[in-house]
């Protein structure tokens, strides 16, 4: 579908254009075109497509949101796409299905501590640049354009991301190897594609997640495997179902 | 009808434990029998689910969103409060209670606000334990910063991301549930209406977003953590899809609504610059840290930043307030921004703005440390605005941001209905007329870790269920007008679109119920705002059908509530004949132009009761009583 939109101005932000353009398409009695968002700040990460090929758009380290108009030309076409991978399935325009992501998290992608059972928050040091390279991990905000922009459609750059911030603190050593075995074996199982270090996703992510974290994920997995292989847990399937309905095809030969 | 906020009677130090104790407790093994539906997966949402699956309950948790980690909650930038006193610096339980109730304008319920600041070390405790990355000092122990309204260090933060980091903490704890198989997560789910049943909440009605399916779900307690209404304003800091509705509809049910009109207007954020503007950011409270905020001293002045001297500057609060300065609360902050504006004195294009200039601060302490504190949100305000603010000073204008006012409850979280407990920023409690920065996100987990997985528990332990099955009448009912609902919205297909009629609402309410009110603007408010909404069943037009994704459909539901929940606000705003924090009587000032409260009349809680659509609200007042903390007139001099 090609749609024209005039007079934008250059304050705009893309979802703002895109607004206008909805507003104009309803009070002709057509459908408006769907695409999520919420914060329209930059760290829901609700938003997200392709702009002429590039995840989120032109501009580094910035999301369609917070994109303004200021960067295109007057006159410019743009080519808007949804994320395409196989473990984001469409739901319509724009839109697609990233519980794929929450799978992975569910997976292993916390500290287990239940509530009331945490000592004094001062009673782990946690030296400054440990937590500080931590937050540059945890500042994923679990868009997917790493996904889109990979041409393997892999999400080792979300759940390295994860796997770093929890293994550089002290609190998340005590779990750190079968963490990365568990998050790992369901970002397999996903569908997505492996990371052959092409660098793509590191290039689009809004929030500049070093690629560093896929060798941290590489690494803490390696390691983990190894220590754990008398652990029944390396033998572990990963979830062929999930609470809602939606069930993954998980091949029994993949050699998870 | 009578409102019993159920508070211990004793010491207030001693009141939390002795209600702890109180309370019944349920077995073990008996709580895989109840179920317990959270909605609204934010702070308190995905604390309390968490908590509640952990314990060992059927938990289901629902978010409109894709996923629960989009709560609007992760957009929270400056940090959060707890009386640690790690800084040495004079902090205490007491004193956070006291600034609390202070800030608060002597609004809120002494007995919750000491719970609050009692809980609120534990929530620092707990956070760390799940790796949230707090900043740290050298020497590996947690660092703090000042925040507006105190005069003490007390404010935990993470970058200018805190917000975000809690939320995550809470969320893979909540899907850490989900893999136990104690907690399952509905995402694209929006609750439409509350199934009551003899007088009990016992489960909701829902609309899948994406099929358009209505469904209903039953359970033994139901817990909305659903979060503020600001979006009433259409132009606000919250996400575009918070909204009202879950709330709403249960005030409709018969939940009381305490005193919708304390709004809160946050004094920091980028100006609007257009009329397609779909919300407004926030720039984070903690910026006024560092920031000196000024206009030029002269009316009309229009020269560039750089080339006004300072002598040519009038660095407002630092004028008025000496002893808080920048760091006065944030109703104080918002009403002098108006007042420099409305005199002529406002900076930017649109002269609705004023400085807010950091170049003391990078001269005093260097580019490096003011980029390790506030780095993001110095890349987030050029990335809107295309200035930088290690060069200029950034431009900033007041925008609605937070909702004091929400469902009532009472010490237990407990609303007026039996069973529907209201957690985080959709309740009313603990910030009275004015909250303090920093003290949301406390607020949201101390109710969801620390508060409901008690007294939710006490409600089953004492509370015989029936059995109840989806052929109830009550439950057929409920879906019946959910659908009608539906389909009404999608029959008018009028001429105007759903935006343009929250844009309109929007401008109503942000002109009379606003940063100052006035009895004639009110009264002028709820005349437009019945005539706007009467218009709205006639003439908008909500495209597409219901049977599948349909964004347009989604946004009508609530902004027919929105409407409902204006005339409210400006009724309580009309019946508060008094200025007290965020809601400014300009009937009721002091002669310097402070809120000047009336607390032999006003010092109660106002709390409506649904009476149809067209019929006046009822009012039950709740009195205050402070015992503790002597209302004065609030002073930051």
């Amino acid at each position: 579908m090609t749609y024209s939109v005039d007079n934008v101005n250059s304050d705009m932000s893309m979802l703002e254009c895109l607004d206008v353009l909805n507003e104009q398409l309803i009070e002709n009695g057509d459908d408006p075109v769907a695409f999520e968002h919420d914060c329209r700040e930059g760290i829901c990460g609700s938003c997200g497509f392709m702009i002429n090929g590039i995840a989120h758009g032109p501009l580094p380290a910035t999301t369609v949101c917070q994109l303004t108009m200021r960067h295109f030309r007057d006159g410019q076409e743009l080519v808007l796409e949804p994320w395409r991978a196989k473990a984001f399935p469409l739901i319509k325009d724009l839109v697609v299905d990233r519980r794929s992501f929450d799978r992975i998290i569910a997976a292993g992608g916390y500290i287990s501590v239940s509530t009331g059972s945490a000592p004094d928050g001062n009673a782990i040091l946690v030296p400054k640049e440990s937590a500080d390279r931590a937050m540059d991990a945890a500042a994923c905000i679990g868009c997917g354009a790493c996904v889109a922009a990979c041409p393997n459609a892999s999400a080792a750059l979300f759940t390295g991301a994860k796997i770093a911030h929890l293994g550089i603190l002290p609190q998340g050593k005590p779990e750190r190897d079968i963490r990365a075995i568990r998050m790992v074996t369901q970002m397999n199982a996903e569908g997505f594609g492996g990371c052959t270090n092409i660098g793509e996703c590191t290039g689009v992510c809004p929030k500049e997640i070093p690629l560093e974290v896929i060798a941290a994920m590489n690494r803490d997995y390696f390691r983990g495997s190894w220590r754990e292989r008398d652990n029944v847990v390396t033998t572990l399937r990963p979830f062929t179902e999930w609470s809602t309905g939606s069930k993954l095809k998980v091949d029994p030969h993949s050699g998870n | 009808m009578q409102l019993d906020a159920r508070i211990p009677s004793g010491p207030i130090e001693a009141a939390w434990d002795k209600a702890r104790f109180n309370m019944k407790l349920v077995n073990p093994a008996n709580k895989r029998k109840h179920s317990i539906i959270v909605v609204g997966s934010g702070l308190a949402g995905a604390s309390a689910a968490a908590t509640l699956g952990e314990l060992g309950y059927r938990v289901s948790c629902f978010c409109f969103q894709d996923s629960p980690r989009r709560a609007h909650s992760i957009a929270a930038q400056g940090g959060i409060n707890a009386a640690k006193n790690y800084q040495n610096d004079g902090d205490s339980i007491y004193r956070l209670f006291y600034d609390t109730v202070k800030g608060g304008d002597f609004r809120s319920r002494e007995a919750n606000v000491y719970r609050l600041a009692q809980i609120s070390v534990n929530i620092i405790d707990q956070c760390v334990a799940q790796g949230v990355p707090f900043a740290r000092e050298y020497g590996g122990t947690l660092t703090n910063r000042s925040f507006g309204g105190a005069q003490v260090s007390r404010t935990f933060y993470a970058r200018g991301q805190t917000g975000q980091q809690l939320l995550l903490g809470a969320y893979q704890a909540l899907e850490r549930q989900v893999q136990a198989g104690t907690v399952t997560m509905y995402p694209r789910t929006e609750m439409l209406d509350l199934i009551v049943i003899d007088d009990h909440a016992r489960g909701i009605v829902t609309r899948n977003l994406v099929t358009g399916e209505i469904d209903t779900h039953l359970a033994d307690a139901v817990i909305l953590g659903t979060g503020g209404y600001g979006n009433v304003y259409y132009l606000s800091t919250n996400a575009k899809g918070s909204n009202v509705t879950a709330i709403w509809r249960a005030h409709k049910k018969g939940a009381l609504f305490a005193n919708p009109c304390f709004t809160q207007i946050h004094p920091t954020c980028i100006p609007v610059s257009g009329d397609y503007q779909s919300k407004l950011t926030l720039m984070s409270e903690s910026l006024r840290n560092d920031g000196r905020i000024w206009v030029p001293r002269k009316k009309g002045d229009k020269r560039a930043p750089d080339e006004i001297p300072e002598e040519d500057r009038d660095y407002y609060l630092e004028r008025r307030y000496p002893s808080f300065g920048n760091l006065v609360p944030r109703d104080v902050a918002s009403r002098n921004a108006k007042y420099v504006c409305d005199e002529g004195r406002g900076v930017g294009e649109t002269g609705l703005g004023v400085y807010l200039d950091f170049a003391d601060a990078i001269q005093r302490l260097g580019r490096k440390a003011i980029e390790d504190r506030y780095g993001n949100l110095f890349e987030m305000y050029q990335r809107i605005t295309d200035e930088d603010p290690y060069k200029v000073p950034m431009r900033i204008y007041p925008a609605i941001h937070y909702t004091m006012g929400g469902l009532w409850v009472d010490y237990y979280l407990m609303s007026t209905i039996p069973g529907l407990f209201v957690v985080g920023e959709a309740n009313f409690s603990d910030h009275g007329a004015n909250r303090l920065g920093a003290s949301a996100l406390m607020q949201g987990l101390s109710d969801g870790y620390f508060i409901v997985p008690y007294t939710v528990g006490d409600y089953l332990a004492t509370n015989k269920l029936e059995r109840v099955d989806e052929s109830h009448f009550e439950i057929r009912n409920a879906v019946a007008c959910v659908e009608q609902t539906v389909q009404k919205l999608l029959s008018i297909k009028g001429r105007r679109t759903v935006d343009s009629f929250h844009r309109e609402l929007g401008k109503i309410v942000w002109e009379y119920c606003g940063m100052s009110r006035t009895a004639q603007g009110l009264e002028n408010a709820i005349q437009q705002i019945r005539q706007l909404r009467d218009e709205y069943w006639q003439n908008v037009n909500v495209p597409g059908s219901g049977e599948d994704f349909n964004q347009s459909l989604e946004k009508a539901g609530r902004v027919a509530d929105f409407f409902e929940l204006a005339e409210l606000m400006c009724i309580d705003a009309l019946e508060r004949n008094e200025s007290c924090g965020g809601h400014f009587r300009e009937e009721y000032q002091t002669a310097e132009g402070e809120a000047q409260r009336d607390d032999d009349n006003y010092s109660y809680v106002a709390a409506w009761g649904y009476r149809g659509y067209g019929n006046p609200p009822d009012l039950v007042k709740e009195p205050l009583d402070f015992e503790y903390v002597h209302p004065a007139q609030r002073s930051y001099k």
